[in-house]
Order: structure tokens, then sequence, then C-alpha cells
């Protein structure tokens, strides 16, 4: 099937180009676009935080405009990794995680100050401020952008470790559980692994892990699923033992978090594997029989866990229990609504008064400040990059690479929908970051392997010629073309 | 696997779009009731992040906002504090505000329609707005005398002082006073024990303004609008003979109604009106407000502004009242101020001022300018005349009698030169008041032929708390000196 469908998105991913493979020379590469976009993101950052430093009363000094070309900088080696590394890549990607990326910087800059300025109204000693540690997880997660692109030159060789992904992400995701709270709890959450210096929270790589897990194992068996299925009410379901590894897996991942009190990872992982069940099988009922589970999860879970219920009243009326569990929502719904259509300008507002600002909560700064047309923006800049991810799906020519592809793509639009629902009252609050907006090292490292690999995948669609046996890849390159004939 | 890969793009839109027509429910319908939320701390710090105006008399910044350097950037700073809080009021973190800081909020804090001109100006270029400033009618030097009067005596009262031709008040002073500067603190405690003391009855409720939110048995003071409910009506002329007993039996009833001390009034059987006043005889008026009856003495009371409900000067003025008349022993009691009339010292000075300015009632008002933030005049105060209370010649008549009664009335403080007119006031008060030291009054207007200012000074329960206070004693040293200060700072 995939054949036959691929051949118009062929056509139009690569305009320029015949159907027929032709040279590789004729084909746009589009880094110059990749290019030019970037610079504008460089310019929409560096001018947010000009404004922010004018509204802070900050010196507006030099030192902006390297900031602004350091941030540059940093995105043009990333564009000149992908230059060589990804050369058919899809050249909106990237610039739409550096904007994210930007403002989020230039927001927990803005929320730096914010803290800075009521220690010093308290007479406490300035804390450190978390750009800093920001900036350095943005450098460090761009070498690891670059390492994934050098190591992984075929997504199709990710299929080959399906099962010790599979494996790796478990054990991952359990990790915290298992270890003593004094290295793995934070807040009350047992979520995390803490190395001195810093920590990281394992569920964003497993996240990644069990998704090539899923992705490689649904390909192998969607023949199954749909043939060997027995039919229930009008439905083929497939037989118990094709689907056990992946139940298994799903089950461990989603009760692991949900025993870790990890809300909206679990529902994220949830939602995850059961689109990439629906893609791989093209069967509606499997969203029905998930969404019955979800549905029915969700009403027991409310009954058995107290932490559940008060996060559903919060949202139901967060008012009722203002100085509670209501409080920060109540917080953040005060920030959208006082910065209404336009919102304060950014560093004229006081989204400080938010809990957890920097990191679940940006996107009420986002509101508050940039209003709701910067909301609208940011939700854009979302849509289009997860769009982008979607279009390569779509382009790509195996199986494997548009089950990954449209999974993470999908991961972060559900994410992007689960936080900033919770956020604007939309849905129950369950705390995740926002991908590239919000502070944390974890999820930053992830998302750019994720970005890493769409790219990667979005290259291998757009490239002339699948397979083309002109480029000279290593052994590996090869070894994975065998696994396409096994397709 | 394109198909259910489309369908899954398609739903992704569709979780942007929800998202999207949440976030414009929030943020367009239903943000101004989040943003006005009194939870919403965002419109206090917004407050404070502005420069708010300053209130303004004679020059002096009565109250002014400094920067901070913090995340509060401004806070508020008084010039003397307890000196010039009645005028001020007080503007708290915690506490919110009072006083004019309340009653011109919006002015202050920039928000004021009539500063709006100004304001999208700022707009554009970005700035701040900052509040505007406003102007007090008070004069300092009238301000000090009746603050001084009070505070040195360590006396509970108010002073008003008006402008009798504008309605302008000139001064007014409001004792126990309290340091609006302790509840401007950003120290959480410091604001907390100053609430407590400021609002503690123990320490006389420092807080509450006496001069407008106070009422006090007008007791012989309100013998002036007893005369010019009989002059008005035609009932008496200043020559019409009263009884000089020194005690009645009022009607229907065994009570008793002695005048001060026992005394007769004057020489003879009878006395005619003017000389009842000037010796405060309150038989005399027993029988004349029985002559003048309940509906005369209640619209003159009326036309002199008693009862008038919701009155802002902006300062929101208590309504003063004269209570039920049942009958015609309430009547007589009603017509020498006691029973139940109660007067702030406001309506007392505003009832002097009237007579002063030939019968016709001036709206009282502190505030003679608004100014935008670069102190350039906005809203300048007009004279609001309220309506003619008694005619030019029965002031007249009235004033004669007035300046009687100063000749009659003890006390020190007489200004030479200066012929004031007055009377006097000790209003018992109290469940005992046979044992409980009277409140005494001094309303009076100087100079008689051309008043420039009029005066109620009231100090409660004889100052020490002694029996035989008197207002010729107590209260009119009080007030002469305020009119001294007065006619000194306007020639």
């Amino acid at each position: 099937m995939a054949g036959s469908d691929d051949a118009p998105e062929a056509a139009t991913a690569g305009t320029a180009a015949p159907v027929e493979p032709a040279p590789a020379p004729q084909i746009a590469t589009r880094r110059g676009q990749e290019l030019a976009m970037l610079a504008f993101a460089a310019v929409v950052v560096t001018t947010a935080m000009v404004l922010v430093e004018i509204n802070q009363g900050q010196d507006v000094s030099r030192a902006l405009l390297y900031y602004g070309v350091a941030y540059l900088g940093l995105f043009a080696t990333a564009h000149i990794a992908v230059r060589v590394l990804a050369p058919y890549a899809d050249p909106l990607i990237l610039p739409c995680v550096a904007l994210l990326n930007g403002l989020g910087l230039v927001l927990i800059r803005r929320l730096d100050l914010a803290e800075a300025s009521s220690a010093l109204a308290a007479g406490d000693p300035i804390p450190d401020g978390l750009v800093s540690k920001q900036i350095l997880w943005t450098a460090v997660s761009l070498i690891l952008f670059i390492a994934v692109l050098v190591l992984v030159r075929d997504h199709r060789m990710l299929a080959r470790y399906s099962y010790t992904c599979g494996l790796a992400g478990l054990g991952l995701l359990a990790l915290p559980g298992l270890l003593p709270a004094s290295i793995s709890e934070v807040n009350g959450a047992k979520i995390w692994l803490k190395f001195g210096l810093f920590s990281i929270q394992p569920a964003e790589f497993a996240k990644i892990l069990l998704m090539i897990f899923f992705a490689a194992f649904l390909v192998t068996k969607r023949d199954l699923f749909t043939t060997a299925g027995r039919t229930v009410l009008g439905m083929e379901l497939p037989r118990a033992r094709d689907l056990a590894p992946l139940l298994l897996a799903w089950g461990m991942s989603v009760g692991v978090l949900v025993l870790e009190k990890d809300l909206g990872t679990s529902l994220l992982f949830f939602g995850i594997v059961l689109v990439m069940i629906y893609i791989a099988t093209e069967r509606i009922a499997w969203l029905v029989i998930g969404l019955s589970f979800f549905v029915g999860g969700c009403l027991i879970a409310y009954q058995l866990f107290g932490h559940v219920q008060r996060r559903v009243t919060a949202w139901l009326d967060p008012f009722s229990d203002y100085d509670g569990a209501g409080y920060q929502i109540a917080q953040s719904l005060f920030g959208l609504g006082t910065g209404g259509l336009f919102g304060t300008g950014l560093g004229a507002g006081r989204p400080d008064l938010v809990p957890e600002a920097e990191t679940d909560f940006i996107m009420a700064v986002v509101g508050e400040e940039l209003g709701f047309v910067g909301l609208a923006a940011v939700l854009f800049t979302y849509l289009l990059l997860v769009m982008r991810g979607m279009r390569s799906a779509l382009a790509v020519r195996d199986t494997f690479g548009k089950l990954l592809a449209g999974g993470l793509s999908f991961t972060v639009g559900l994410q992007v929908f689960i936080v900033v629902g919770g956020v604007t009252k939309l849905i129950p609050l369950t705390g995740l970051t926002t991908p590239f907006l919000s502070y944390g090292g974890s999820s930053l490292l992830a998302n750019y392997i994720l970005v890493a690999l769409l790219l990667r995948i979005s290259d291998a669609a757009r490239r002339p010629a699948p397979a083309s046996p002109q480029r000279q890849h290593g052994p590996l390159a090869e070894a994975h073309t065998e696994m396409v004939k096994r397709e | 696997m394109n198909t259910p890969l489309r369908k899954v793009a398609l739903a992704m839109m569709g979780m942007v779009v929800l998202l999207l027509a949440n976030a414009t429910y929030i943020q367009m319908f239903t943000a101004d009731d989040y943003r006005s939320d009194p939870r919403n701390r965002r419109v206090l710090l917004n407050e404070y992040s502005r420069e708010r105006g300053q209130l303004i008399a004679g020059g002096l910044p009565l109250a002014s906002s400094v920067p901070t350097g913090g995340e509060l950037q401004f806070q508020r700073r008084y010039l003397d504090g307890p000196l010039y809080a009645p005028l001020t009021g007080y503007y708290s973190l915690r506490y919110g505000s009072g006083g004019m800081e309340n009653a011109m909020n919006s002015v202050l804090n920039g928000s004021d329609g009539r500063l709006f001109v100004r304001r999208l100006s700022d707009l554009i270029t970005g700035r701040d707005p900052r509040g505007g400033h406003v102007e007090l009618t008070a004069d300092p030097a009238v301000q000090q005398a009746a603050f001084e009067e009070l505070a040195s005596r360590d006396y509970s009262g108010a002073v008003v002082a008006l402008r009798p031709g504008t309605g302008e008040v000139l001064g007014m002073a409001s004792t126990p006073s309290y340091d609006p500067n302790r509840l401007a603190s950003f120290d959480a405690a410091t604001q907390e024990a100053a609430w407590e003391e400021f609002t503690s009855e123990e320490n006389g409720v420092p807080l509450r303004n006496r001069a407008v939110s106070a009422i006090y048995p007008p007791g012989s003071t309100f013998k002036l609008v007893t005369t010019a409910a009989a002059l008005e009506s035609g009932t008496a002329t200043p020559d019409t003979q009263l009884t000089a007993a020194p005690s009645i039996t009022l009607d229907d009833t065994a009570t008793q109604l002695q005048n001060y001390a026992g005394n007769r009034c004057g020489s003879g059987e009878t006395a005619p009106l003017t000389e009842a006043l000037a010796r405060s005889c309150n038989t005399a008026f027993a029988q004349l407000a029985a002559m003048v009856g309940e509906d005369a003495l209640r619209a003159q009371a009326e036309a002199f502004g008693i009862g008038e409900q919701d009155l802002r000067i902006p300062l929101p003025v208590a309504p003063s009242t004269i209570g039920d008349i049942p009958d015609t022993a309430a009547l007589q009691v009603s017509g020498i101020g006691q029973r139940d009339v109660a007067l702030t010292p406001l309506q007392n000075a505003v009832i002097a001022a009237t007579i002063a300015n030939d019968g016709v009632r001036m709206a009282p008002e502190m505030v003679r300018n608004i100014l935008a933030p670069d102190f350039s005049a906005i809203d300048e105060f007009d004279p609001q005349r309220t309506g003619r209370a008694m005619s030019g010649r029965t002031a007249e008549q009235i004033t004669q009698m007035m300046i009687q009664s100063e000749e009659f009335t003890g006390g020190e403080g007489q200004i030479s030169g200066v012929t004031i007119a007055s009377k006097t006031g000790t209003a018992e008060h109290g469940a005992d008041p046979e044992t409980t030291a009277p409140h005494v009054w001094y309303v009076a207007f100087a100079p008689a032929d051309d008043p420039q200012v009029a005066v109620a000074v009231v100090v409660e329960n004889g100052g020490d708390g002694s029996q035989d206070a008197t207002g010729g004693s107590v209260a009119a040293p009080i007030g002469r000196a305020v009119i001294a200060a007065a006619l000194r700072d306007s020639s």
C-alpha cells in the first residue's frame, strides 16, 4: 500500500523534481530556506530579549547583541550539521525548534529577573537564575542532536534494535520507582534520577526508546493484526499472542507511571501507543477500544486515587479550593485574563505569581505577557512543527519510518495539548513540560533527539533516489538495505 | 498507512483549534472577571508599579510616592502624617485605602477618564501611565492650628474650617489622629500593628475621621437652626419676647427643663429672642421650638443640609439627623439640640458658613484641582450653590445675635480688631448625662461683616472629662485660634 500512496507525496515534496528519480543536484535541498528562517527566528528572539530587558529596567547593552549572535551561532552550527548530515531534511523543522527554544530562553531569563527583583525587595540573596543552566542544556542538546544525526545515518537501522530499545525504555521508566526516594523524588513525584550537579527525568528518554520499539514491533506484526484475527462485534481483533508484547509494554509503562504518580506522562504514553496502533492497523476500532479503556481507567483512577480526585476538583472549579489545589490554576487564569488579547508586553506582567511558571506553566507566561495573540502564535509554531513531521511521515517510503515519524510528531502535538489544555483549564492539569519552551534539561535533551530523528526521516523522505547507490555510507548503512527488502 | 496519518494530522489541528477556542474564551470573554478578581495580586502590584499622584495642599506634597527599587516599585510617603491624616487618608498594601486616597483613587492611580488624553499619548510612547495629582482646598496654616489646638491638649474631637463664600474646606482636624506612614509600610507586621492600634476602641479609633464620620448632639449650637426656622417662618422676630424662667415643665410631662446652671434669662420676666440666643436660654428655646412646630423646624434643618444622604466632598460624609419628634416635649428638647439631634462637625460648620454667606448654602468641597502628571491643571473646582437656606435678612439678624453671643461667651483667644459671630454648645450625652462630661461645641465665623472663614469645633467629653466644661471655656479658644490662623493667612 505504501508505494501507491507515496507517489503523489514524492511529487509535492520535491516540487522542482519530476516524479522519476533524477540526478541528485537538481533537487533543491532547501537548506538556504532553513538558514533564512533560522535568521528570522534569531531576530524574533533577540527582539523579545531586548523587550524583556527594557521592560524590566535593565541596561540594554551590547551584550544583548552578543547573546543574539551566540544564539544564531549555536543554531548555525546545527544548521551546518544538517547541511552535511541530512541535506534533504525538512527546512522548517529546525527553525520552528529554534524559535521555540529561543523564546523559552527569553521567558526563563524574564522569570529570573522577576525572581531577582523579589529577592532584592525581600532582602534575600539574589538566586543564581536558571537561564544560564538552560543555555548550557541547549548547547548539550544540540551536541546530542548532531550526535544522533551522525550515529543514525539511516532511521531504518533503529528497527534492528527494537527489543533492546523497548527493554531499555521500560528499565528507564521503572528505575526511579525502584531506586530509593533520596535519589529519585522531587516534590513528591518519584520520576527523577539525581546526579549531584544535575538531575534527569528518565521518562523523557524512555518515551523515544519505547516509540522505536512500538514502531518496529507494529511494522513487523501489522500483517498478522489485520489478517489472523477473529471478528468480534463486527470488528476484527488480532490474536492475543500477536499483540502480547505490545500490550505488555504498554500496560507496564502506563502502570509504572501511574504508580509513580506521573499522570501527565502516563496519559501521553497511552495516547501515543493508541495512535501508533491506529496508524499501523488503519482500524478505527482500536481507537474506540482504546478510548473505552481510557474512560474506564479514568473512572477507576478517580475512585482509587485521592490525588486524581483533587486534580479533577481543581479543574472543575479552581476557586473552590483557592488556597489549596486550585491555587496554581487560579493564578494561571488570572495571568491569562490579565494578559487579554495583546498581553501586558514581554517583561511588563507578573507571570512570576504563577507557581512553576518556568516549567509546567510557561504557557501561562506567554498568555499573560504576549496575550492571546502570542499564545496563538506559539501554538501555530507547534502546529507547523508537527505538520512538517507528519508530512515527512507521509512522504517517507518505508512503513517503519512512517510510523516512527507519525508517532514522534504526534508526541509533540499531544504533549502540547495536554500541557496547554491543563494550563488553560480545558482539561484537568497533569504535570508535563512544554516541549522546547519549558525549563528542564531532560525535556530539552529528549526533544532534540526526537527532532534529530524526525529530520533524519524527513531527509530520507526527500532524498532523490531511495538508497541512492552513489552515496557512500558505512557498513551499517549497507546492512539496512537488506531490511528494506525484507519488508 | 497514509490515510490514518492524515486523519491524525487533522485530529491534531482539531486539538489546536480546541486550545485556541478555550484560550479565546478565557482571554477575551472572561478576562475582565479574572483581571478584576480581588485575589488577583497583579492589579495591586500594578498599582504599586505606577507613580501614584500626589495629594497637595498649599504647595506642600501631603502624600507622595517615592521609588523603592524593590518589587513594589513605589511607596507612599506622608508629610506630617498625623497632622494631615484627615485630609489624606491612607494607602495600604494589606488594608486597601481610606479617606482621600480612596475617594480620589481613580485620579491618583491614573485610570480616571479626565486623564485619558494624556494616557493615550503615554500609550504611544509606551510609558507606564503615571497618576494624576489632587490639589486640596486645605490651608496648611489652618490645618496646623486646628490639629495643634486639639492634639496639644490631648483632646478627642474635631475641627472643620470652611470658606463661607465657596464651601472650600480650609482645615479638617480629627483627634486622636494616626500616622498613615505606618499603614503604608511594606512590612506586614508594622502594617498589622498599626491597623490594630488605629482601629481599637480603647485608643478612640484614630482611623475614624470625626469631622465627617462621627455625629454628635449639637446642643445649643442647634439653636441657630431653631432661630432660623422661627425667623423664616415668621413665628418670631429678634424682638419677640420669650420666657426668662430658669426652668419650665415640658408639655404634657413632668420633666423639668433648666437653663444652664439654673440661671434666669436676663433680668426680666421675659427676654427678647436676640438675648435668649446670646445667653443660650434653654427654656426660651423650648418655648420657641414649640411655637415653630415640627414641620418648620424640619424644613429649616433640611435647608441647612441636615439629613442629606451620600454627601461626598469627595470624602463620604455621614448623614446628620434631627431624629424622630413624636410629641411637643420631644420638639422642645430637639429645639435645643438634644434628644436625637446629631450632627457631624462638618454639618455644623456648614450651618455657620451658610449664615455667614447671607443664607446661601455652598456645597462643601475638599478638592480644588485635578492635575495631570506634569502638574498642569485639568479640572478646577467650581463653587456649587446648593440653595438658599434663608433670606439674607434672616442671616443678617442671626449674625447680629451671634455677635452678641460671642460677647457673652467667655474663654480665651479673642482676636483684637476682628468681630466674631459665634454660638457655643454644651451637649449632654450618654446614658447618665448628669455624671458624664458634655461634648462641647463652638461654631463661628469671622469677620462678622465680611466672613472669610467659618469653623465648627467639637471636643468630646469636655476635653479633659470635666463636668464643668462648656463650649465657651474649652471649644471657643480652639475655634478662635483657627479663625486667627485663617485670617492671618488670607490677609
